[in-house]
């Protein structure tokens, strides 16, 4: 649990929180590995967990109907993957596989959900640091979106 | 009053005169974008021999005869003495020319103008150069210059945003960048193609795993000017001090020497007090429209 906390405590999206705090994370959440190419969640699953990546690479895709996965986002050291576990129906919007080995720490959503409807303030503080990470993921999908590249400078 | 001839003597030698060069290569980097290699034609021995000394940074005018003259900035090596690099983007009828040139070919240079990037200043600091698309022609210099002076700097880190695999340029010399141990190199691409191993998305999401010393770091950013607003906002969230940004800004420049205006930005010429500035002195007027 020890580990746990100091991994947890080094972690962007956990840094800053008290002691306590940690300690009430810590239980939700278990370290996991993934070799290159492995599925971590598929569209349309219950999703009942997120990830911090600790090392490697995992890619966002999204399937067309009987053609190719296209990779829409990576993400890497230090990131949260996955949010589909904070709002209903709580089941995986696209899917995420592992480019390269990866290790992460796992937290039960479900856990987390409890505990955050059961401690108002933490459930707030959370709620924060994962509204500011939606919030530059769809800055920068914006800015993807404009293709700024295929312009003149 | 004098004419501009006598008053200005460097007017009179040439500012305004282009000096002819000749095609030594030209190879492509993507479908629209290429790399041409110049030498001084040899004139009449009233020139100095070699190509003009400049600085990471600046630009030369190019003249395509019979055309018409566009700045395009310089993205060989400083140290290299005999001859100069330009990396173009094929836009409009003048950098189309441009593109079509071939060896033994001849084209008049104007320059070196306008400001550098900052590379003394950021010796013995950390460094983070952001390129998004063309942007990385103009930073080329500044990496050549530090990696000949390794030892000057700390941690370097190069990030770059393409819009897809297939319009990275320089991918060859990506590619050794990427092996060395003494650069940190992260490229990312907008739109992934199938055999695209690489990070997927804006450059932006590359600045918080930059590994730097944030507090100590230099950032020299290069791109379009959204993406250099966006970039600015993600390093000083980072904790870069805004102070020690700098970016390197593109307007309509005609004259290079800060006479004719067209470039101006708010108080200042594009061409003469550009194109590297202080993000502070610049992030008021990213979003003022070109005339």
């Amino acid at each position: 649990m020890r580990d746990m906390v100091a991994l947890l405590s080094a972690s962007p999206v956990f840094a800053g929180l008290d002691h306590d705090q940690l300690e009430f994370i810590a239980g939700c959440g278990w370290n996991v590995h993934f070799k290159a190419g492995d599925t971590v969640f598929k569209f349309g699953e219950p999703a009942d967990r997120f990830f911090v990546l600790r090392a490697g690479t995992i890619s966002i895709e999204i399937r067309y109907p009987g053609g190719p996965a296209r990779r829409l986002e990576t993400l890497g050291d230090g990131e949260v993957l996955g949010w589909s576990w904070l709002f209903p129906p709580y089941t995986w919007q696209f899917d995420a596989r592992a480019l390269t080995d990866v290790r992460a720490t796992a937290f039960d959503g479900t856990c987390l959900r409890d505990k955050c409807d059961d401690d108002p303030p933490l459930g707030y503080e959370l709620m924060k640091r994962f509204a500011g990470i939606v919030a530059a993921r769809l800055q920068a999908t914006r800015l993807q979106l404009l293709d700024l590249y295929g312009q003149p400078l | 009053m004098d004419s501009p001839s006598e008053s200005h003597g460097t007017l009179a030698a040439g500012p305004m005169r282009p000096r002819p060069f000749v095609v030594v290569r030209r190879w492509d980097e993507t479908a629209d974008t290429f790399s041409v290699e110049l030498r001084p034609a040899l004139g009449d021995g009233s020139e100095p021999s070699g190509a003009p000394a400049f600085r990471p940074g600046q630009f030369n005018m190019l003249y395509a005869f019979g055309a018409g003259e566009v700045p395009i900035s310089i993205s060989g090596d400083p140290a290299d003495g005999e001859r100069l690099i330009h990396t173009v983007r094929t836009v409009g009828a003048v950098t189309r020319l441009l593109s079509e040139l071939r060896p033994g070919d001849a084209v008049g240079v104007r320059g070196p103008y306008g400001t550098g990037w900052p590379v003394d200043a950021a010796a013995g600091h950390d460094l983070i150069i952001i390129a998004g698309g063309i942007g990385l022609p103009p930073l080329r210099p500044v990496l050549y210059q530090v990696l000949a002076q390794r030892d000057r700097f700390g941690r370097v880190a190069l990030l770059y945003g393409a819009r897809s695999p297939e319009e990275m340029v320089f991918i060859d010399e990506l590619r050794r960048w990427r092996s060395r141990l003494d650069l940190d190199v992260a490229i990312t691409v907008d739109r992934a193609t199938e055999s695209w191993r690489g990070s997927v998305g804006f450059v932006t999401t590359l600045i918080a795993r930059a590994p730097v010393d944030a507090a100590d770091a230099v950032a020299m950013v290069c791109g379009p000017e959204l993406m250099m607003r966006f970039a600015a906002l993600g390093l000083v969230k980072k904790g870069v001090p805004e102070q020690q940004i700098y970016a390197s800004l593109e307007r309509n420049m005609k004259c290079g020497i800060g006479l004719c205006g067209h470039c101006q930005l708010g108080p200042s010429f594009v061409c003469r007090d550009g194109p590297v500035y202080p993000f502070t002195d610049v992030k008021g007027l990213l979003q003022v429209a070109e005339r």
